[in-house]
């Protein structure tokens, strides 16, 4: 890099801060194509995002998949929401997902016949403002005795509070709230003359209040408000001292996560046309904050993109087994298009991880013909292309079991060897993964699903710390 | 920058400690401080490591509650009210800035956005206003930008206009210092307290912030209390010198009565043998 001869002269540790500041991209063409979109500016991107969103179920998406995109949709609203109080704030919240169960339940109570004796039947435009209002409000009750609490400590209190939602929803008034038979025939979104019945009509409105929530959030980051958030993050006692005040703040950014997951929370509610106690349980804040982690905390895009990401991977897997192999193979084939490099290597990689299948195949099929009896357990186009390939013993439980011990040594394995060892070891690697997949891990995908979103948080943390589309953040010890 | 002794407070002192003590439990940390900062008046706080400097800062911003005696700051000249125990940020409102001994910077903010972020107490926006970008949100962002990058031109080519959209991390040491300085004139102060300023700048970057010192009081008008250790900067900038040592004031005057004042020698070299010997 010249120097500017505009600037003043510099010393090398000016010059070490000049490039330190370079954005991080993704690697290879997902960062040229990360640069292309940041050259259109972030409201055109983001307008194609959503017509690109509007325009899938077009291509024959349907069913399930319809099912698939609504749930990650929904995860993906309350990941950007949550963003501004972990993300913008700093603030670990735990009890996030309550705010979001705040939401179902005040819809479902004030949009069917759980309230007095005919129920109440609120027009849309009427109980939305209403429920995120009264969320706005539970956020400030919230954030009142937490806001002193700093790091573990308040992480552990909203957690407390969090749980306090689910016992609450189960055990208080049970003719009103339902116990744990939750609230049932719960109103479609209706509002002037227009009623939301389908579930394409559900993924398209949950498509515009997404985007349209990510661009009011775009517009507050960068903001009077949102610059207060990111600087109580960044160091409370340095913005309390530069006018900013703290507990306030901190506050408003409570209030503002909880309206964003209660938004949430009518929209799942009128979907479903049920909600019980369990919908808003833990598993479902370790599905947001997966997301939001894998995206990169602190990215309003990040946190999208990682929430779909996850749940697609999550929901798709449970919901269609038949299609878990594509997404398996898709993700393995994507992963190493994008970090195997030189292309002479990627080449080599993929030529011998092929061959080596029909090599071992064929060797298997002559010496018994029942080591390959089993065939491939993926369905479809991949079942068949791999049938040639990949060897299956008639009866693959215990032999897909030690394989996939062996599995975890030799992937341990691969990250200790360097250079061209780690090649080497790349193609059994590959080719193993292949056999647990195809022996065991298509059949079960309630555990496969799980390890897939565990293993991909690990990959994560190892390649980039910051989440997908995250900026690398510097940690300063008080 | 002259070295005469001037009267302290002069007419109408912008800050005035009146017999300041705070204690930690049974540790005094302050002892009866009296200290006025008269308008445009640059006070140095001098005084070996533990001495309390920092704990006078703090005790000025709001971080302690004083256990007794009052600070009343002057936002106007002539309308002192007492500013003890008030909250951080409504200090920082009034008009009392300051920088830290740590640096502590947003550091993963633009070095633009820190300055931008300290106009928080001088302008109303609220969210759904900068949502919607209603007029009030657009004028107040325009002239906090405005201002951030008054305040950063007045640091010249240091902070030029291509570190404004780097993170603050990214800055050198030196410009990080600077960079808490042009935060803090943000906030539009009145007082400005400077806490160890060349701490870590080498001998050409320590000079600078002498210089500085003396244009801030001149160009942007404003009352300083600094804390150095650097004596380069405390005799080039300051119009009056206070040393403190356990928590007591023990010197004030020119820079030269007092770094010749037995005490404050003794404070930072002890006692000198033959004294000592003097005295069994």
């Amino acid at each position: 890099m010249s120097i500017d001869p505009q600037g003043p002269e510099v010393g090398a540790d000016e010059w070490v801060a000049r490039q330190a500041h370079r954005r991080e991209y993704l690697p290879s063409w997902l960062g040229r194509a990360q640069k292309a979109g940041e050259r259109v500016g972030w409201w055109p991107r983001l307008a194609i995002a959503g017509l690109v969103g509007l325009a899938l179920p077009l291509l024959g998406l349907g069913g399930f998949q319809l099912q698939v995109g609504i749930d990650a949709l929904v995860i993906a609203l309350l990941a950007v929401g949550l963003n501004i109080v972990v993300g913008w704030a700093g603030l670990l919240d735990l009890g996030y997902v309550a705010f979001f169960g705040f939401g179902a339940y005040g819809y479902a109570l004030l949009s069917s016949s759980q309230l007095g004796a005919n129920g109440i039947h609120l027009p849309y435009w009427l109980s939305l403002p209403i429920v995120m209002i009264g969320a706005a409000l539970l956020g400030l009750a919230v954030g009142l005795p937490s806001r002193r609490l700093l790091g573990d400590y308040l992480a552990i209190v909203t957690l407390f509070l969090g749980e306090a939602f689910v016992e609450f929803t189960n055990n208080v008034a049970p003719s009103k709230l339902g116990g744990p038979n939750g609230i049932t025939a719960i109103d479609p979104i209706r509002s002037f003359g227009v009623v939301l019945t389908t579930n394409e009509s559900y993924y398209f409105l949950l498509v515009i209040v997404v985007v349209l929530t990510m661009a009011v959030l775009r517009l507050l980051e960068y903001s009077r408000t949102g610059r207060a958030w990111r600087a109580v993050r960044e160091d409370p006692p340095a913005a309390a001292a530069m006018t900013i005040p703290v507990n306030r703040v901190k506050l408003s950014a409570f209030a503002c996560g909880a309206m964003v997951a209660a938004l949430a929370g009518t929209i799942f509610a009128a979907q479903q046309a049920s909600v019980f106690p369990t919908d808003f349980d833990t598993p479902i804040l370790i599905l947001i904050y997966a997301g939001l982690i894998l995206g990169g905390t602190g990215s309003i895009a990040g946190a999208a993109t990682g929430a779909l990401v996850v749940m697609v991977i999550y929901d798709g897997l449970l919901r269609s087994p038949a299609e878990a192999s594509l997404l398996f193979y898709g993700l393995g084939l994507l992963t190493l298009l994008v970090k195997l490099r030189p292309w002479r290597r990627l080449a080599a990689v993929l030529g011998a991880t092929v061959a080596l299948g029909y090599a071992v195949h064929a060797i298997a099929a002559a010496i018994s013909p029942s080591a390959v009896a089993g065939g491939p357990q993926s369905t479809g186009l991949i079942g068949d292309g791999l049938r040639d390939w990949i060897i299956v013993p008639a009866s693959p439980q215990t032999v897909g079991n030690v394989a996939f011990v062996v599995l975890i040594c030799l992937a341990i394995t691969l990250v200790q060897v360097k250079g061209r060892w780690r090649t080497i070891l790349l193609v059994p690697t590959i080719y193993l993964a292949a056999f647990v997949w195809e022996t065991r891990l298509v059949n079960e995908p309630s555990i496969t699903r799980q390890l897939m979103i565990g293993a991909i948080l690990i990959v994560m943390m190892i390649s980039r710390p910051q989440g997908l589309l995250g900026q690398r953040r510097v940690e300063v010890a008080q | 920058m002259s070295a005469e002794p001037e009267p302290p407070g002069g007419a109408a002192p912008v800050l005035e400690l009146d017999q300041l003590s705070l204690s930690f439990g049974g540790l005094r940390a302050l002892s009866e401080l009296d200290l006025q900062v008269g308008e445009r008046e640059v006070v140095s706080v001098i005084g070996p490591n533990g001495a309390g400097k920092t704990t006078v800062f703090n005790v000025i911003t709001g971080v302690y509650e004083p256990s007794e005696g009052d600070v009343r700051f002057a936002a106007q000249p002539g309308s002192a009210e007492s500013i003890a125990g008030r909250p951080p940020h409504v200090i920082a409102r009034l008009g009392v800035a300051r920088t830290f001994q740590t640096l502590r910077l947003f550091m993963n903010m633009s070095v633009l956005e820190n300055v931008m972020a300290a106009t928080y107490g001088g302008t109303k926006a609220m969210p759904w206003e900068s949502v919607l970008r209603l007029p009030r949100a657009r004028r107040e962002e325009r002239e906090a930008r405005a201002l951030a990058e008054d305040v950063l031109s007045f640091f010249g080519q240091r902070l030029a206009g291509y570190r404004w959209d780097q993170p603050a991390y990214s800055l050198s040491y030196a410009n990080r210092r600077r960079l808490e300085i042009a935060r803090a004139l943000a906030t539009k102060p009145k007082l400005l307290l400077l806490d160890e300023p060349a701490a870590g700048m080498n001998p050409a970057e320590t000079h600078e912030i002498t210089e500085l010192i003396g244009r801030l009081c001149d160009e942007r008008e404003v009352a300083i209390l600094v804390i150095e250790h650097d004596m380069h900067v405390v005799s080039g900038c300051s119009d009056r010198v206070v040393a403190l040592d356990h928590g007591v004031k023990i010197a004030e005057g020119s820079f030269d009565a007092v770094s010749n004042h037995p005490a404050v020698v003794e404070a930072y070299m002890g006692r000198h043998p033959e004294a000592l010997a003097g005295e069994e």
